[in-house]
């Protein structure tokens, strides 16, 4: 396997995540899109730290810790994204993100 | 060589699962359908981390991913999703749009990722690491990743106690 197999996955999963981000109409979807995005962060971190560190040090493993760092901001982030759709959905009775138009000027 | 091409036909069997079930999150049209299909990406994930030799890693995805957050949206779809919300709905014009912008996105990543001397030719083949659970625990604990380890569980009690507080019915006097 070279870096380049890692970085295409990425790029696709990368771009897969934006698209579910600019066309869903339901929060949770938006959500996921988002999730997609971080996994493929992680892979481009994990795969970085493999493989640019071999002719350095191979048995480097920081891009992993970083990776563990951005599942626990996708938690974070997950519980705290959750809560805020279930106090729109008791307030508007909806989640769409369209719908929800309060702060609109 | 026999072994070798056993390794990379699982590993794009792994690819192909990730990227497939990725499609099927963005395009499936009922909202649990996409949460399965979510999972199966996020244990792809965790299969392309096994190659990359973070075993630690692939158990937390497995873990933190399919065994919270997937769990996590699939109570928020239960409690926000009315029988007709669950279909999502989707117009045609921003499905033009969003597609072009996150194609074009992903030609500028690819012509990048093609165009970049450096990152050619690296490979990691015959290259086998230690286990990494025994390192990433000295690292985080005693380590120079301390201080960001102390400042995450920060994080996570903050996420905790708003979450709660955002979620918790209002009580109005």
């Amino acid at each position: 396997m070279t870096l380049q197999h890692y970085l295409v996955i990425s790029a696709i999963l990368f771009s897969l995540g934006i698209f579910a981000v600019l066309t869903r109409k339901n929060a949770i979807s938006i959500l996921m899109g988002i999730e997609l995005i971080l996994n493929s962060c992680n892979l481009n971190f994990v795969a970085f730290s493999r493989f640019v560190s071999i002719p350095v040090d191979p048995e480097n493993i920081d891009g992993q810790i970083i990776a563990i760092f951005g599942i626990v901001l996708a938690a974070a982030e997950a519980a705290v994204f959750l809560a805020i759709i279930l106090a729109i959905y008791r307030e508007f009775g909806s989640i769409r993100p369209d719908e929800v138009d309060t702060l609109k000027g | 060589m026999e072994e070798l091409s056993l390794k990379t036909f699982i590993f794009y069997g792994f690819a192909l699962i990730t990227i497939a079930s990725a499609f099927a999150v963005v395009s499936v049209r009922n909202i649990v359908h996409a949460a399965f299909a979510l999972m199966v990406t996020l244990f792809g994930v965790a299969g392309l981390y096994v190659f990359l030799q973070a075993d630690f890693l692939a158990a937390t995805q497995v873990i933190v991913y399919v065994g919270g957050i997937l769990v996590l949206i699939l109570f928020g779809v239960m409690m926000t999703s009315g029988r007709l919300e669950m279909r999502i709905h989707i117009q045609r014009g921003q499905l033009l749009l969003g597609g072009g912008i996150s194609l074009a996105l992903l030609m500028l990543l690819l012509t990048v990722i093609a165009n970049t001397p450096k990152w050619e030719n690296l490979t990691d083949d015959g290259l086998t690491l230690k286990p990494t659970t025994e390192r990433i625990g000295k690292l985080i604990l005693e380590d120079k990743f301390l201080l960001p380890f102390e400042v995450a569980s920060v994080l996570l009690l903050v996420a905790l106690i708003g979450a709660a507080l955002i979620s918790r019915k209002e009580i109005r006097d």
